[in-house]
C-alpha cells in the first residue's frame, strides 16, 4: 500500500466513522435515548476529515451546531461523542451540553455553537491571540450558508482582515438554511464574494472528494500559517438528511436528494480504493468502525447522568 | 498616598497590570491613539504599543466576540464599551458566549475577561448616552458585575477583575469620572470582588447605593441626620456576586431600609435586593423596604434631575420609611 493510498484509507475510516456513529445516534434519538435536537452531518464529512487532514494538531478548530464530524474528526472519541448525546457526565461536557455544544479542550476544538454565526468573532479572537504570540497557529471557522446573513460574519471577516488574522473561514453551503434554499436566502449565491468587500482571499470548490477538501484547504491554511491572512472558502455541499431529527426535509424533492447522493464523497472514496486494490483494507476498517460505535453507543448507555451538584451554583 | 480621580485610578490599574502581564490587551473604539473617548486608556497606547492596546471599528460584537477568543487563546483581554448603552449589539456575545464557557466546557475555559464600560446618566447623554443597565447582565448566569464608587475602589476592584477567573462586567459611572476625588494606593492594590462597604454606619435606616448615587445617598443620610435620623450606608461595590451577609446584619440592626439606583424600578437589581431582604429578614423589618430608582421610561434628555433618584429623592424615602 503506498502512503498516498494509506492515507486515503484513513480518512475514508475518518468518513466512516462519523457516518456510522450519526446513523447510531439517529436511532437512539429516535428511540428517546437522546433529547432536544440532532443535527446530522451525513453527507458533509469530507469537509471536517479532508479540513482536519491539512491541519496541525494544535491548530484550533471552531463550528456550528452541526458538530459531531468536526469533534469526531478532530479526536474526540466516540464514547465521549455519544455520552454527550445520552446527556452522560462521561461526555465531553459532562452531559451539560449534549449535540449542539460539544467542546474538546484537548483536541484544540472551542466548540460547536447554537447561536448561528456567533462563534465567527470568536474565532477571529483565538486567531489574534495566535498573532500575537507569533505561534503560527491557525484557527479554522467552520458555518453554514445560513450565517453569512448574520452580522457576526461580517464583523468577523471585517476584524480578520483589517488585523490581517492567521484565520480559514470555511463556508460549508449545504444550499439549505434549514428549509429555504440558497435561492431564496442569498441576493449572491456565491457566498465567497463576501471576501472581496474586505479584501480578503478566497476560494470556491465541491466537497466531492475528501482529497480535494483537503489539498484546497491547505493552499489557505499555509495563507494564514506563513503570511498571515485570512481566507473565505465556500465549499459546496450537500446534507443527505433533514436539518435536525425532526425536519421531515419536504422542501426538496425525492429526486434531488437521490441525485445529490451519487456524488457522495464517502462511496467516492469507497470506489477508488477499492479500484487500487484495497478492498480487503476498506471491510476491514468498516468492520472495525461498527465494533467501536457499538462501544460508543453501550459506554453512553451504561454511563451514569451528571448529579444535580453539577449542574447548580447558588449564588446567594 | 496620591490623590487621583477615577479616569486617574483606572488608567492606573490598566498601566499596573498591562506591565505586570504580558497577556493583558486592551481593545475598543478610540481607545489607542486617542486614549478613549472619556481618556481613561490615555498614554497606554504609547507605553504598550498598537497590539496590546488596539483601536478598534465601531463593531462592538466584534469587539466582544474577538475578545473571547482571545481568552480562549489564554489572552487577558480588557475590552472597552464606548458607552454602556452601546453593549446590546454585543449583547449576544455576552449572553450566548462569554457567560456559557466555564459551564459548557465543564471548567475547561472560564473565559476570562473584562468589558470596562461608562454608565448612568448625569451628562445630559439623553436615550443613548445615560442608561444602567446592570440587572440586565446580572440576571444571566455567569457574570461578575462591578461598579465602584470611588477612585480607590475602581482601582483595586479592576485589578481584582482582570485577575478573576471568570467574566466581569465593570461599569464606571460616567458622572463621577472626574468628580469623585481621594486617595488611592500606589502600585498594586486590591480589592476583593463580592464585598460591600458600609461607607457610614447607623442604626435607623439601612440606604444601600452604589455608583454615582453612592453620594446622593449619602447626601440625603446626612440631611436625615439633621432630623435625627441615623443612616447606615452600604455601597455595594460588587454587584453580582451580591455581598447579601453584610446587607442582612444590617437590616436586622435597623429594620428599615432603602435601595437606590439609576436603573429603571422594575426588574432592577433593587426588586432583587428587597427580596432576598424578605426572605431571609422578614421578621426583623420594621416597615416596607423602599426603593428610590429611575422611571420605567426611557432616560430624558431634560428632567434628568428629576430622573435620576437624587438626594431631594431619597430623604423623602429615608423619612417616611424611619417614621413608618
Amino acid at each position: 500500500m503506498s502512503t498516498s493510498d494509506a492515507t486515503h484509507l484513513a480518512l475514508y475510516r475518518q468518513m466512516v466513522l462519523i457516518r456510522r456513529f450519526e446513523e447510531e445516534a439517529a436511532r437512539a434519538y429516535s428511540q428517546g435515548k437522546i433529547g432536544g435536537f440532532l443535527h446530522l452531518y451525513i453527507g458533509q464529512e469530507p469537509i471536517a476529515v479532508g479540513a482536519v487532514a491539512a491541519l496541525q494538531p494544535d491548530d484550533y478548530v471552531i463550528t456550528t451546531y452541526r458538530d459531531h464530524g468536526l469533534a469526531l474528526a478532530r479526536g474526540m472519541t466516540p464514547r465521549a461523542a455519544m455520552a454527550e448525546l445520552f446527556g452522560k457526565v462521561t461526555g465531553c461536557s459532562k452531559g451539560l451540553g449534549g449535540s449542539m455544544h460539544f467542546f474538546d479542550a484537548e483536541h484544540h476544538m472551542l466548540g460547536g455553537y447554537g447561536i448561528v454565526g456567533g462563534h465567527i468573532p470568536i474565532a477571529a479572537g483565538t486567531a489574534f491571540a495566535s498573532k500575537y504570540r507569533e505561534e503560527k497557529r491557525v484557527s479554522m471557522c467552520f458555518f453554514g450558508e445560513g450565517a453569512v446573513s448574520i452580522g457576526d460574519f461580517h464583523e468577523g471577516l471585517s476584524l480578520a482582515a483589517l488585523w490581517k488574522l492567521p484565520i480559514v473561514f470555511v463556508c460549508e453551503n449545504n444550499e439549505y438554511a434549514m428549509g429555504t434554499p440558497l435561492s431564496r436566502e442569498l441576493s449572491v449565491e456565491d457566498v465567497s464574494t463576501k471576501a472581496l468587500g474586505y479584501g480578503m482571499a478566497r476560494d470556491r470548490f465541491f466537497a466531492d472528494h475528501v482529497l480535494t477538501v483537503r489539498d484546497r484547504l491547505a493552499e489557505a491554511i499555509e495563507r494564514a500559517r506563513e503570511l498571515s491572512e485570512p481566507t473565505l472558502v465556500e465549499i459546496r455541499t450537500y446534507r443527505f438528511r433533514g436539518h435536525s431529527m425532526s425536519d421531515p426535509g419536504k422542501y426538496r424533492t425525492p429526486e434531488e436528494l437521490e441525485e445529490r447522493k451519487k456524488r457522495d464523497a464517502v462511496l467516492r472514496s469507497r470506489a477508488d480504493l477499492e479500484a487500487a486494490g484495497m478492498g480487503a483494507d476498506v471491510e476491514a476498517a468498516e468492520k472495525e468502525i461498527e465494533d467501536i460505535v457499538a462501544d460508543a453507543v453501550r459506554f453512553a448507555e451504561e454511563s451514569p447522568e451528571p448529579g444535580p451538584g453539577v449542574a447548580r451554583s447558588d449564588n446567594v | 498616598m496620591p490623590q487621583m480621580n477615577m479616569v486617574q485610578a483606572i488608567n492606573d490599574a490598566l498601566r499596573i497590570e498591562m506591565r505586570r502581564d504580558h497577556r493583558v490587551v486592551v481593545l475598543g473604539e478610540d481607545v489607542g491613539k486617542v486614549g478613549g473617548v472619556f481618556r481613561v486608556t490615555q498614554g497606554l497606547y504609547d507605553e504598550f504599543g498598537d497590539d496590546r492596546v488596539i483601536d478598534t471599528p465601531l463593531s462592538e460584537g466584534g469587539i466582544i466576540g474577538t475578545a473571547i477568543g482571545m481568552a480562549l487563546y489564554g489572552l487577558v483581554p480588557v475590552p472597552e464599551i464606548q458607552f454602556s448603552d452601546f453593549i446590546f449589539p454585543a449583547y449576544d456575545q455576552i449572553v450566548s458566549e462569554l457567560a456559557k464557557y466555564r459551564y459548557r466546557s465543564g471548567g475547561e475555559y472560564p473565559a476570562k475577561l473584562v468589558i470596562r464600560t461608562p454608565v448612568g446618566g448625569g451628562i445630559r447623554g439623553g436615550h443613548y448616552h445615560s442608561q444602567s443597565p446592570e440587572a440586565q447582565f446580572i440576571h444571566v448566569a455567569g457574570l461578575k458585575v462591578v461598579c465602584p464608587a470611588s477612585p480607590a475602589d475602581a482601582k483595586g476592584l479592576l485589578l481584582a477583575s482582570i485577575r478573576d477567573p471568570d467574566p466581569v462586567l465593570f461599569f464606571e459611572p460616567k458622572r463621577i469620572y472626574r468628580a469623585a476625588k481621594g486617595e488611592v494606593p500606589e502600585g498594586d492594590f486590591v480589592v476583593p470582588l463580592g464585598k460591600a462597604n458600609v461607607v457610614k454606619p447607623g442604626v435607623h435606616v439601612t440606604v444601600i447605593a452604589w455608583g454615582a448615587m453612592l453620594y446622593e445617598a449619602l447626601e440625603a443620610s446626612n440631611q436625615a441626620g439633621k432630623q435625627g435620623i441615623d443612616c447606615e450606608v452600604i455601597d455595594l461595590r460588587t454587584l453580582w456576586p451580591l455581598d447579601i451577609d453584610t446587607i442582612i446584619a444590617s437590616v436586622k440592626k435597623t429594620g428599615r431600609v432603602v435601595v437606590v439606583h439609576e436603573a429603571p424600578k422594575s426588574c432592577g437589581l433593587g426588586g432583587e435586593i428587597v427580596s432576598l431582604i424578605n426572605e431571609k429578614a422578614f421578621l426583623h423589618l420594621e416597615a416596607p423596604p423602599k426603593r428610590v430608582t429611575g422611571f420605567d421610561t426611557p432616560f430624558p434628555y431634560t428632567l434628568e434631575n428629576e430622573y435620576l433618584p437624587l438626594a431631594h429623592r431619597i430623604l423623602p424615602a429615608i423619612v417616611e420609611t424611619a417614621r413608618y
